[in-house]
């Protein structure tokens, strides 16, 4: 890089709010509405969560970063299918690190990484920002919006773990507490699919009431 | 005959791809304001399915799975090239929509200008990935019985889709807290419709 001089410095506020923007004001699952399916799917206990929210991650920046080198060689007829392609060889890397050195989180797992392929947060970001846009503000952006989905899915596997089967990362607190002995009963439905449905429409409650330009009016 | 009428009304409500996977909950959200654009939305749904699944079981049985290359010689038999799923499924899928897109865009531009952005995220539509993973695991026995299946669970995201936009319709006249409006009530109306649907998860077919 030549003209080091006229760029800006790596981390400007334009570069910066492009990382924390996402994070609340534009966040990707309550404000998007990106990437949903498998914010619901996987979040019944914590530790798949944070696996996943990792995955997505590095998949999000790498992908982003790819896609906003080559952007100016993707016919845009054909586009869809090369931000595929991209996404997928990923993903299918992601799926046999997780294989070889997470056996037990990728059987949990099972279809959903393969699912990270068609995470509307990845392709819709790549579309709407890395490809027209340069590597390091894209790769920020990936990122920004990557960790604004990682903390909604961990909020909410917390909660259903926790209410769900009464345990933290697969430490027993409920039980450690002696909530049982004064009739403390583990609510079943966080375990089935429609709670993650509850809690993440309760988030957005909190967070449009926090934020009232969000509110919808329509 | 009854076979394949079994399986369209397991996909349709039995393994219903929004209220039983929860697949396909992006453009569900976010297009599922008025019947009008959803009726389109799902219409392009259900035929993206009914085409790429059968196209995928092909590619599937025939290329992909163990001993699926049989039919080229004996030397080629014992290939397993599983771990292409992936990256072919969503080729063909990604092709079937960009064929999908351009007829829309010329033969229905008011169409087209409604759906926007959510066209080509057809092709990130998880249900659609998800239809033809569900098959390839499912192993069904013909293509008639995986174009049926197709079929079937696009008929199962179309009926989830109406059913959301005509409450969404329906719920702008309520007093809703405004904080909730808009997003938050869809997601509880959708656990609570998936909740509802539950109740047909015990039935055998």
């Amino acid at each position: 890089m030549a003209e080091a001089k006229e760029k800006d410095p790596l981390f400007s506020p334009k570069n910066r709010k492009l990382l924390s923007e996402p994070l609340v004001l534009n966040n990707p699952i309550t404000v998007q509405v990106l990437g949903i399916c498998s914010a619901l799917a996987i979040t019944v206990k914590l530790e798949p969560s944070v696996v996943m929210a990792i995955s997505v991650i590095a998949i999000m920046g790498i992908a982003n970063l790819i896609i906003s080198i080559i952007r100016k060689l993707i016919p845009p007829r054909i586009r869809i299918i090369v931000m595929l392609t991209v996404i997928s060889s990923l993903v299918v890397l992601t799926d046999q690190i997780l294989e070889a050195f997470l056996y037990d989180v990728s059987k949990q797992l099972s279809v959903f990484v393969g699912l990270i392929i068609t995470n509307c947060i990845i392709m819709g970001r790549l579309e709407a920002f890395a490809s027209n846009n340069k590597p390091w503000p894209s790769f920020l952006d990936g990122i920004g919006n990557a960790f604004g989905y990682a903390w909604i899915l961990v909020v909410v596997g917390f909660f259903r773990e926790l209410l769900g089967s009464g345990e933290i990362y697969g430490y027993p607190l409920m039980e450690k507490l002696g909530m049982y002995q004064i009739g403390y009963v583990d609510n079943g439905l966080m375990i089935l699919p429609p709670a993650a449905l509850f809690i993440v429409g309760i988030i957005i409650w909190v967070h449009r009431g926090k934020n009232e330009e969000l509110v919808d009016i329509s | 005959m009854e076979n394949l009428f079994d399986i369209f009304i397991k996909a349709v409500f039995v393994e219903n791809m929004i209220f039983a996977y929860f697949l396909g909950m992006c453009s569900y959200l976010a297009v599922s304001r008025t019947v009008e654009t959803s009726t389109g939305l799902g219409l392009a749904v259900i035929f993206v399915l009914g085409i790429t699944v059968p196209a995928n079981y092909l590619i599937n049985n025939f290329l992909l799975a163990d001993g699926a290359l049989g039919w080229l010689g004996s030397t080629f038999a014992s290939i397993d090239l599983s771990f292409l799923s992936f990256i072919m499924f969503i080729a063909v899928i990604a092709s079937m929509v960009q064929l999908v897109e351009m007829v829309i865009e010329k033969f229905s531009p008011s169409l087209y200008a409604n759906l926007g952005i959510f066209l080509p995220l057809i092709a990130v539509n998880c249900a659609i990935l998800g239809g033809s993973l569900f098959m390839q695991e499912r192993s069904y026995n013909n293509i008639t019985e995986a174009t049926v299946f197709g079929l079937g669970s696009g008929a199962g995201w179309f009926l989830a889709i109406i059913a959301i936009a005509a409450i969404r319709e329906k719920i702008r006249y309520s007093n809703v807290p405004p904080a909730l409006r808009g997003l938050g009530i869809t997601y509880i109306i959708t656990g609570l419709m998936g909740i509802a649907f539950m109740a047909f998860m015990g039935i055998e077919l």
